[in-house]
């Protein structure tokens, strides 16, 4: 857009300003009476539509407006109380003030009333307008005009009105919402109605996050480490699958390779299958009971140890120990039955005898631990940790192999989340490449090649400046996109392994976590902390715009030079 | 003479040396590629046992899981993720294309404005809207069972954000053609509709197929929306509780049947349109 589009821009428009002081009476008072202009120049049905707004916008205020907007500075006086209810004679819960609902309506009537301003000028204006046109003597638009003008000249109105409204209302809002809310005390026991009311806490959070009160697991320490592995996570991911993808795609687009539709096939068949099933089942093959364990255990890459049988003892309960004689091994099944009451490989009489006398240590009976979620607890405590696996609840695999716990080890965790996410990415890096592969021009390496330069040489030399010019938006979308990938790092670890470091910070933070999983773990549950999130939220946007206004910027000059243009 | 042709024999050797190390890796790569989804498949038939085995071939094969399917959850979440998908599918679709053609064909007072808002918005997290969202959703009562309408609209209110790639390819088609057909009469509705959507047509697919896509995935949005109850889930939500430590012994086999039943038609859809899906792939990389 140059400049003299801008200029003539300005000299078109109408400042309201002007029209208020040029305008006649009725121009005036179209200011607090709307489209009281209209209706003298004949325009009804415009008329109608701002007053009518008008209106309704009073009869908001009054009904509603006033108050939440008089809420808003306090977000609520009153909240829940216990009250005796004479009907009922007993104490009950009264709910009163609700400060979610204030600052949202408050927030939402605050943009009311800037609509409001808006059209209060447009009222003027548009009453200045036709008066001008009456002056001079031209026909005054009439309704049936401005609808036309709605799907030809206006027409952007008509196309732009429902989604903008969708993006104000879904989008922009919640985002300022949540801005405010790192501003209060807003967590699971303040939820503003039926726990408790919140209130605006100034700087607090912002003070917590970034104070180093509390040594190595404070809220600093552990955002600092979270954003370190953020930082190095993002750019292994987004380099690995740039590089790696690029190299895919020339390997198959090299002269004399044949198939080259097949191979791009089973790679791009690899996009189809929704992400977070090939995600969570990848997740699950790097189990300590899945496939690529059982492999490596059945092929001896892993080391033996020692399995545990459980003896089911009609006096004791159950015990287990590693010697195998009258006992019973501890197979999935058995486990299973033991677990669900009924006991193995025993005569019906006996398996009376020990339903009846479920008796473990310290007096706790099968149930208790089934109950309690503690089924872990269980075999730690019958020294079952070390010598199988733990399927479910209710299931239990002995193994004569030690399993490698890939999710359990922190550097194994984050080697192989980078790894799956070459593997979900290179398909598309790939696609991409080779579009552009293709536009290289030929003779850049015919030169090179008469130049006596290698093939790493020309990749060094031509392909990569040439990919990095032509990508470099792309690789910026994908080093943000990248620090916020939530679904790799989510189906894949959840976070994990955990880091025992963060137990004073909230959401249980692992050795995985992006911000953005923290973020999310940190909305979960009853101790839910909302404004630690929202506080979170706020340094990813300084992050991600920083980023990108540097890159950006220094774009900006790159792009002058044309160089391969 | 003679030189040349040493030198030429020398190349073609190299370039056999080289094209078989490429085919070997192609290969290599080709099976690491694959081989999750052999495994699902395979593991999606095994009957002898419900949880995670460490080896593929089933030993006993069947149909159990499959039907297992049809007696669970899965047929509420998967018909949820269909009408979700395709109703999604329809409205987004016109929203995106109404809101691209716009940016691109339009010069008006606002739209530098909107571009850039539109590009600062993007970078917050999207999640974090996600916790007003699912309250004011729950005052509105179109959560847990009702989760089905609380996600489109949800999905299909904010999508305009996702206007980029296809203003991209509308910017590619020549303004000269609209200022003809003007010259002839047509109104901006009519252009819009009998000339330039059937020439973007590669983009209007592209949109269609992304539209379908991203419901058929999402999970954190339908997550918090059908807040844990099962009729509400979708199928992504509803497949993760299988992997729970306390259900995964039950359900790993049928998660995997329920994992190929979701994947199958679209990546059936995916293969027809995958000429338009790179297209609009590359043309938005490109473009940035």
């Amino acid at each position: 857009m140059g400049k003299s589009e801008k200029k003539k821009k300005n000299s078109n428009g109408l400042s309201f300003a002007k029209a208020f002081i040029k305008g006649d009476i009725f121009t005036k008072l179209s200011a607090p009476i709307f489209g009281l202009g209209c209706f003298v120049r004949g325009q009804i049905a415009r008329g109608v539509m701002l007053l009518g707004f008008e209106a309704l916008f009073i009869w908001y205020m009054i009904n509603y407006g006033i108050y939440w907007v008089s809420m808003l500075p306090s977000l609520g006086l009153e909240g829940p109380a216990k009250e005796y209810d004479s009907f009922y004679d007993q104490y009950v819960t009264v709910y009163h003030d609700n400060s979610f609902k204030i600052l949202l309506y408050g927030v939402l009537t605050l943009f009311l009333i800037l609509a409001v301003v808006y059209t209060l000028m447009t009222s003027v204006k548009m009453s200045y307008t036709a008066e001008m046109k009456k002056k001079n003597g031209q026909k005054v638009d009439k309704f049936k005009d401005d609808l036309k003008s709605l799907v030809d000249e206006k027409f952007y109105k008509t196309l732009l009105s429902l989604p903008c409204l969708g993006i104000f209302l879904f989008s922009f809002l919640p985002i300022v919402f949540m801005i405010l809310v790192a501003f209060t005390n807003y967590d699971g026991a303040h939820d503003g109605y039926i726990t408790g009311l919140f209130h605006w806490v100034g700087f607090d959070n912002f003070k917590t996050l970034f104070s180093s009160n509390g040594g190595t697991g404070s809220y600093f320490k552990i955002f600092m480490s979270i954003l370190g592995w953020t930082i190095v996570w993002a750019i292994l991911a987004t380099f690995t699958n740039y590089i790696l993808g690029i190299l895919v795609a020339m390997m198959i687009n090299k002269k004399g390779i044949r198939f080259k539709k097949l191979w791009r096939t089973i790679l791009v068949m690899t996009i189809a299958i929704p992400q977070f099933i090939s995600l969570m089942y990848v997740s699950k093959m790097f189990d300590k009971t899945g496939i690529i364990n059982g492999l490596l255990m059945t092929n001896g890459f892993t080391k033996s140890q020692t399995v545990y049988y459980v003896d089911v003892d009609t006096h004791t309960g159950i015990s287990v120990s590693p010697e195998k004689g009258k006992k019973l091994e501890l197979t999935a099944e058995s486990l299973t039955s033991v677990l669900n009451g009924e006991t193995p490989n025993l005569a019906a009489k006996e398996n009376e005898k020990l339903k009846a006398k479920y008796t473990l240590k310290e007096n706790k009976t099968l149930d208790s631990y089934l109950k309690g979620n503690e089924l872990e607890a269980f075999v730690k405590e019958y020294g079952l940790k070390d010598g199988g696996v733990l399927i479910s609840e209710k299931v239990y695999r002995p193994l004569t192999q030690a399993p490698i716990d890939f999710w359990g080890t922190p550097l194994y965790a984050r080697i192989l989340v980078v790894v799956i996410n070459i593997w979900i990415g290179i398909p598309y890096m790939m696609l991409i490449a080779t579009g552009i592969l293709m536009n290289i021009p030929a003779d850049l390496y015919e030169s090179a090649r008469i130049d006596g330069a290698n093939p790493f040489q020309q990749f060094r030399y031509i392909t990569m400046p040439y990919m990095l010019f032509v990508t470099a938006p792309y690789l910026l979308t994908s080093f943000t996109g990248n620090m916020n990938n939530f679904g790799v790092i989510y189906f894949l670890t959840g976070g994990g392994p955990g880091n025992s470091k963060a137990t004073a910070v909230g959401g249980g933070v692992g050795h995985t976590d992006l911000l953005i999983t923290w973020l999310f773990k940190l909305t979960q549950g009853t101790e839910a902390s909302y404004y630690m999130a929202s506080v979170i939220g706020i340094v990813i946007f300084v992050i991600v715009s920083t980023i990108t206004l540097i890159v950006y910027n220094g774009l900006g000059s790159n792009k002058n030079e044309g160089d391969f243009a | 003479m003679m030189k040349q042709e040493k030198h030429g024999l020398g190349m073609s050797a190299k370039r056999t040396i080289s094209n078989t190390i490429i085919y070997i890796i192609l290969i290599i790569m080709s099976i690491i590629w694959l081989a999750p989804f052999f495994c699902i498949v395979f593991q999606s038939f095994r009957t002898e046992s419900t949880w995670q085995v460490g080896y593929v071939i089933p030993q006993k094969w069947g149909l159990d899981n499959y039907k297992a399917l049809l007696d669970s959850s899965f047929v509420d979440w998967y018909k949820n993720t269909f009408l979700i998908a395709l109703v999604v599918c329809v409205l987004q679709t016109i929203i995106v294309l109404c809101m691209s053609y716009t940016l691109s064909r339009f010069r008006f007072k606002m739209r530098n404005f909107l571009m850039r808002f539109m590009l600062v918005l993007g970078l917050f997290p999207g999640i974090l809207g996600i916790i007003i969202l699912y309250r004011v959703l729950a005052d509105m009562g179109l959560t847990k069972s009702n989760a089905v309408f609380g996600l489109i609209l949800v999905y299909c209110a904010a999508s305009g954000m996702g206007y980029y790639i296809s203003k991209g390819f509308f910017d590619t088609i020549p303004m000269s053609l609209d200022e003809a057909a003007r010259i002839d009469g047509a109104t901006r509705l009519q252009v819009f509709i009998q000339m330039i959507l059937p020439l973007a047509k590669p983009i209007v697919i592209y949109t269609i197929l992304t539209a379908f896509l991203g419901p058929w995935g999402d999970y954190v949005f339908a997550k918090f929306v059908a807040f844990n109850e099962p009729s509400g889930m979708n199928t992504a939500v509803g497949l993760f509780t299988w992997l729970a430590p306390d259900a995964i012994g039950r359900k790993y086999t049928m998660f995997c049947a329920g994992g190929v039943v979701v994947a199958i038609p679209v990546t059936i859809l995916f293969l027809f349109l995958q000429k338009y899906y790179v297209e609009g792939v590359t043309g938005g990389a490109v473009k940035g």
